[in-house]
């Protein structure tokens, strides 16, 4: 197992103490720690099972079965894809695949770039917009897969000003 | 208190609380169920209500009802076996068959699965819907294999790892189609907590959990004309391979299962309970030493000493309590005493080498297998037992060679290592460990004859028990736990400094050995094991020597190689130590 870093480590066990190392408060503590390290790996998960006192195998349950929480880093930028109904109709999976082809990653996965991760969603309410794909806070409508190109530079530009 | 129902057209009282489930099975009505599992002497029950096939109808109710977990009300107007009730069971057996791998042709369950059972008895001939198979990845071990595509997700292993035995090594993972129970992490067993106790396999409805069957290389090994094969039994094997045979709960078939061994083609057939003899004479020595020493002052001396016969035990002491792995006797389990006497002691006597003397041993455990395969029992690569077989394995190998155990005249285990007292016969069952040792260590620690050797204080059923047996003006604490959720109580109370025992006897099968993950199956009738501990006790009770340091072949083994217990030799050949596996 990979080791976690002091911090990392002294982190979560001042989390679990915050809940009180109960066991019951595993989804908040989970929580707090993928806002902090960006993602649950193995040996965050090992820490707080320890932690709080209960098997690995609860954690991990819980841990896959929301989609909320990731194993894997995330990128800079989520890219969400809506799935719904109305944007579907209007040929959401289209813009989908030129997004999987252009950025050569799976729903779910992370650039090697580590800029963006691929995800899709259901409905975010500008169905009237369909077919719709939002980075962030940010909503892009009426999107075509012409465009697909277009937002990728806008958004690797971004992160160049970042760094 | 009870409430008055109608379950299918007929008026009865029953008690209230009850499910409709059980209400129904009072009164002799069976409804069909999958997922549903209690084991009425161990109060542990599952009933997720995930799986539908126990659903009836109740009347003023739009919906059908699952009969697991719904409570019976006053009045309430029940329909088991309805039209209505038939359509739907049928249609939820289908739909769980729709995506079942139909492997039943080699599928190590066959036979005696459930989920295959159930659906004979719902009639099911053809499969109206087919599902997307999953395909998860196999999980192999040294004594478990997993095959997770076969899962149903009733989630009895779940119960029996977490709730029952509190191992904490299967749970649910992902979700939706993409359900698995599954270890933390995805692991292989090896690499997780499991403790291979077995109880997982002794629960599961369909072939997703197995033993690995050895049975094959049993076959090669007695068709190689360069090995002498030789087998030891373990004690509660001999009351449960009757079951496999159709014989009531509790047969004892020692001398049929010895007389099978022989026309299998093993040279000599031995049995585990002259290593459980042995056992006692080192356990017991150590155990009377610590004590001594403890009780002279002795700041180095731990107390309570516990029992390390177990092997999924010492799994899970290992795993969940390495700080305390000072604590357990260094005794070697019987299984590994036999392997590492009969690769010396008895091969010398054959003038042949280790090599070329295969040890299989017949056990009521997986975990044995996992046991036999660590690297300590093993001398440059050649391990002490080569093959372990569950219970269930010799069945089938003896049923696979046309031999009709039940037509067998009885016959008797072969000698140096085949003699037994009545002591041996008792590892087999929860309390039987601690009575023989009590029963060795009382004469040896007193120089007095025991006026009677059966310690009913130290016999029954409850998970955790406690006794005090008076050693002549000492009061000897015993305390006895069966079930590793149980161990786990008796070992955070010696963590905590609240044990007050000076010995503990650990099994981690509910019942002991009798409960072994490798025994027959016992579909959830759990009384069973209460019916195969009467006839463990009645063995014992019918053997002349019934105290392990009379066995004029133990005294020889002494005599002749070992010198005494816990000489040089002996902590070579009989004792072992343990590692710190938390991670």
């Amino acid at each position: 197992m990979a080791t976690l870093s002091e911090n990392s480590r002294k982190f979560l066990v001042e989390l679990c103490k915050k809940y009180r190392n109960d066991e019951h408060e595993l989804i908040n503590v989970l929580h707090e720690a993928q806002d902090e390290l960006g993602y649950l790996p193995v040996e965050v998960q090992h820490v707080i099972a320890g932690e709080l006192n209960i098997p690995d195998a609860r954690v991990y349950g819980v841990v896959t079965f929301y989609s909320f929480f990731t194993m894997v880093p995330k990128g800079k930028f989520d890219i969400s894809i809506c799935m719904g109904t109305a944007c579907y109709v209007k040929g959401s999976e289209l813009i989908l695949d030129e997004f999987k082809r252009r950025l050569k990653v799976k729903v779910g996965g992370t650039t090697e770039d580590g800029i963006f991760t691929l995800s899709t969603l259901r409905c975010v309410g500008a169905c009237s917009l369909a077919p719709v794909v939002s980075i962030g806070s940010k909503v892009f409508g009426n999107v075509t897969p012409l465009q697909v190109k277009k937002i990728i530079d806008e958004y690797v530009e971004k992160a160049e000003e970042l760094h | 208190m009870s409430v008055k129902i109608t379950i299918d057209n007929t008026q009865h009282t029953v008690k209230k609380g009850l499910t409709v489930l059980e209400a129904a099975q009072s009164i002799g009505i069976e409804i069909p169920s999958l997922c549903y599992m209690k084991l009425h002497d161990i109060n542990i029950e599952n009933k997720p209500g995930g799986c539908r096939i126990c659903v009836v109808e109740v009347k003023g109710r739009k919906n059908l009802v699952p009969s697991c977990c719904t409570e019976v009300e006053d009045g309430m107007d029940i329909k088991t076996h309805s039209m209505r009730v038939i359509n739907a069971r049928r249609t939820v057996m289908e739909l769980i068959l729709s995506n079942h791998p139909a492997e039943c042709l080699t599928c190590a369950k066959a036979g005696d699965c459930e989920l295959q059972s159930l659906a004979d008895r719902l009639g099911i001939r053809e499969l109206h819907y087919e599902g997307e198979k999953t395909h998860v990845r196999k999980g192999n071990s040294p004594a478990i294999s997993r095959d997770p595509n076969k899962c149903i997700l009733c989630r009895r292993c779940e119960m029996m790892c977490n709730d029952v035995q509190t191992v904490g090594c299967l749970g649910a993972v992902n979700r939706g189609f993409h359900s698995v129970v599954a270890p933390a992490f995805d692991k292989d067993l090896i690499n997780s907590v499991c403790t291979f106790c077995g109880q997982c396999v002794a629960v599961c409805p369909t072939g997703a959990l197995t033993e690995i069957d050895e049975s094959a290389k049993v076959v090669r090994a007695l068709n190689d004309p360069t090995k002498t094969v030789i087998v030891q039994t373990a004690p509660a094997v001999r009351a449960a391979l009757g079951e496999e045979f159709g014989n009531a709960p509790g047969t004892l078939v020692t001398g049929k299962m010895v007389a099978a061994l022989r026309r299998l083609g093993f040279h000599h057939v031995f049995d585990t309970d002259f290593a459980a003899d042995l056992t006692i004479m080192e356990e017991g020595t150590e155990m009377l030493r610590r004590l001594k020493g403890y009780l002279a002052g002795d700041k180095d001396v731990k107390l309570p000493i516990l029992t390390s016969c177990c092997p999924a035990w010492v799994n899970f002491f290992e795993h969940q309590f390495p700080d305390m792995r000072d604590i357990p006797s260094t005794a070697r389990s019987p299984q590994q005493m036999f392997g590492a006497i009969a690769k010396t002691y008895f091969a010398d006597m054959l003038k042949i080498d280790r090599k070329d003397l295969i040890v299989v041993s017949i056990m009521p455990c997986l975990a044995k297998k996992y046991e036999r395969a660590r690297p300590e029992f093993q001398q440059n690569g050649n391990p002490d037992v080569d093959i372990v077989l569950s219970t269930r394995e010799l069945a089938r190998l003896i049923k696979l060679c046309n031999i009709d155990l039940n037509m067998l005249p009885d016959e008797d285990f072969d000698q140096p290592l085949g003699e037994s007292t009545g002591a041996g016969v008792i590892f087999g069952t929860t309390g039987g460990v601690i009575e023989a040792a009590v029963r060795t260590a009382y004469e040896v620690h007193t120089g007095k004859d025991l006026p009677k050797l059966e310690f009913e204080e130290l016999r029954g059923m409850d998970g955790l028990r406690e006794a005090t047996i008076d050693f002549d003006g000492l009061p000897l604490r015993i305390g006895i736990a069966h079930g590793l959720g149980n161990a786990r109580k008796l070992l955070e109370d010696i963590r905590s400094g609240k044990s007050h025992f000076h010995a503990i006897e650990i099994m981690s099968c509910p019942g002991g050995c009798i409960g072994g993950g490798g025994q027959p199956y016992h579909h959830g009738h759990v009384e069973i094991l209460k019916k195969r501990q009467l006839a463990l006790y009645s063995e014992d009770g019918s053997k002349k020597l019934r105290k392990s340091h009379e066995n004029p072949y133990i005294q020889a083994l002494y005599k002749n190689f070992l010198g005494a217990p816990m000489s040089n030799l002996a902590h070579l050949l009989l004792h072992t130590h343990y590692f710190d596996k938390k991670y």
